[in-house]
């Protein structure tokens, strides 16, 4: 068994692996530990080839990184008639040469790794498949989440899939989308008059008063570790190397610093070489609170009210703010933040060079890609991956009213004097089906 | 200045049990040292050595970051609840 207990991550105290987030002495976040001496060959070596094929063998979905995550029995087995133990099977999502995108930023190799391929469209269905295997090895009936949309969708699905109740609390105001993609079904939908922040304070509150496994709470050390499976992925995908550099949406800081010891990890036993990629984390203006303590070389992060339109990344006060500027600094990496405008931008860029129409976290992570090739950041060698992690379908607002849809009557004459003729047609659409269906 | 301090949880072992406790003072500095006077364990817990609170503590007067008002110096009205909750990442 790989998964050992849970240590602090401020004094290293140690806890039981039970629904336990943070540590009583000094408050600071419990983070998993492992043991992988049973994947080291007799002389204390790891046999890589050995761990490889082992890895190979497993299932298209982030089970086959069972060895690297936090379940005491491991990976979940079939389903049997009355309960699926799997639920709904994450990862396995592509990985993307991005060569226009690349050739439009001036640089050499980029890859997109499209986690909006997950069942509920976002890298959440990773963390809370983790989260809600662990909540049934701890034998909880429920399970809730303090959401800022995409955490939402995923825990309700995963509710409806597992058979668990599922209580969801997001702010009032998200984007419609991601609403009626959670309510669907067939959850407790809450929706909480404030911000993220308010929502995630009064589940602090409330876990203490029920006896529910709260994904990103009290389940949060086992959650948390389901997002390492992104650069496991990534890593496999590239033939069983590192990227030279990944830019990722930052919200929290949990998932840029997670993808950061999922590289790490591989490489201690082995299973890749090299240099450690560099980190670039991405943040919208509206609420940029650890790009803001980078630029300033601050170690930790003054909260800030948030106001953008990239809800999903609308946190705050990070709580991993503190580890994700010191990754983005030992790695020689970055935090950068962009406007609304850029965000736009980004969903557009990404869209047109690649086919991968992203939400507005993904807008956000492209335009701070951009940025980085515009300041001379990356070196024209490197191989950058783009984080893209959920879905464009679910932030509609942030393209309506970008581009010019024709209207016209079904005949030729028409299409040729109010399309053919009208200026700027690369950026038009023709909605020829649009009168009489 | 008598104000509501709600105790969670995790602190609970070192507050004799105590899911709430009623304390003295005009800004949250002043009602937190009334706590630490009470349960001497939750000023290690809480501070640093150099009395700021550690960087995974938020407090929050009715509902509000006093990280938003004037930190530890906010003042606190008559009544007032304070909370005090671990910092929880991931959204």
């Amino acid at each position: 068994m790989a998964v050992r207990n849970l240590r602090c991550r401020e004094c290293g105290s140690e806890y039981p692996l039970e629904a336990l987030y943070v540590c009583e002495r000094c408050f600071g976040p419990l983070e998993v530990t492992y043991d992988h001496d049973h994947l080291l060959s007799d002389g204390g070596a790891p046999d890589v080839e050995g761990l490889r094929r082992r890895i190979q063998a497993g299932p298209q979905n982030i089970w086959r990184y069972a060895d690297f995550l936090p379940l005491v029995g491991g990976p979940p087995g079939p389903s049997g008639r009355l309960a699926s133990r799997v639920g709904l099977p994450a990862g396995c999502t592509p990985l993307i040469r991005a060569d226009r995108l690349a050739k439009r930023l001036g640089l050499r190799e980029v890859w997109v790794k499209n986690d909006a391929a997950n069942p509920t469209h976002s890298f959440k269905d990773r963390v809370v498949s983790v989260a809600t295997a662990r909540a049934r090895e701890l034998g909880f009936d429920v399970i809730a989440c303090a959401s800022t949309g995409n955490l939402a969708n995923s825990v309700a699905a995963h509710g409806a899939a597992l058979g668990l109740e599922s209580f969801i609390f997001i702010p009032a105001d998200l984007e419609e989308q991601k609403i009626l993609a959670t309510g669907v079904y067939g959850c407790k939908l809450v929706a909480v008059k404030g911000t993220y922040d308010d929502v995630n304070r009064l589940c602090t509150e409330l876990s203490a008063e029920r006896d529910w496994a709260f994904v990103n709470v009290n389940l949060r050390p086992y959650y948390a570790e389901g997002s390492k499976t992104l650069a496991y992925e990534i890593a496999e995908q590239l033939g069983w190397k590192l990227p030279d550099r990944c830019v990722v949406p930052t919200a929290s800081g949990s998932l840029f610093t997670k993808i950061a010891k999922g590289f790490a990890e591989w490489r201690e036993l082995g299973l890749v070489k090299g240099e450690l990629p560099k980190m670039n984390g991405a943040q919208a203006q509206g609420c940029a609170p650890i790009a803001d303590a980078f630029a300033a070389g601050h170690e930790v992060c003054r909260p800030v009210k948030p106001d953008t339109i990239a809800k999903s990344l609308a946190i705050g006060n990070p709580a991993d703010g503190p580890y994700a500027l010191e990754e983005a600094r030992r790695s020689g990496g970055s935090i950068d933040s962009v406007s609304d405008e850029e965000i736009r931008e980004g969903i557009a860029l990404l869209a047109q060079t690649t086919g991968v129409f992203t939400e507005t976290a993904g807008g956000v992570t492209t335009a701070v890609l951009a940025k980085l090739a515009r300041r001379g950041d990356i070196d024209p060698d490197e191989r950058v991956v783009l984080v893209i992690t959920g879905e464009g379908l679910k932030t509609l607002d942030a393209v309506r009213d970008t581009f010019t849809a024709h209207e016209i009557e079904p005949s030729v004459e028409q299409f040729q004097t109010l399309v053919e003729q009208a200026p700027d047609p690369s950026r038009s659409v023709a909605a020829l089906a649009a009168v009489g269906g | 200045m008598a104000v509501k301090v709600k105790i969670p949880t995790q602190l609970r072992s070192a507050a004799g049990g105590a899911t709430e406790a009623e304390l003295e003072g005009a800004t949250v500095r002043e009602v937190l040292d009334d706590l630490y006077a009470r349960f001497e364990e939750l000023g290690e817990r809480l501070s640093d050595e150099d009395g700021s609170l550690r960087r995974f503590v938020n407090v929050y007067i009715g509902g509000e970051d006093i990280r938003f008002l004037d930190g530890l110096d906010t003042p606190v009205q008559d009544g007032a609840e304070l909370t005090i909750l671990p910092a929880v990442a991931g959204g």
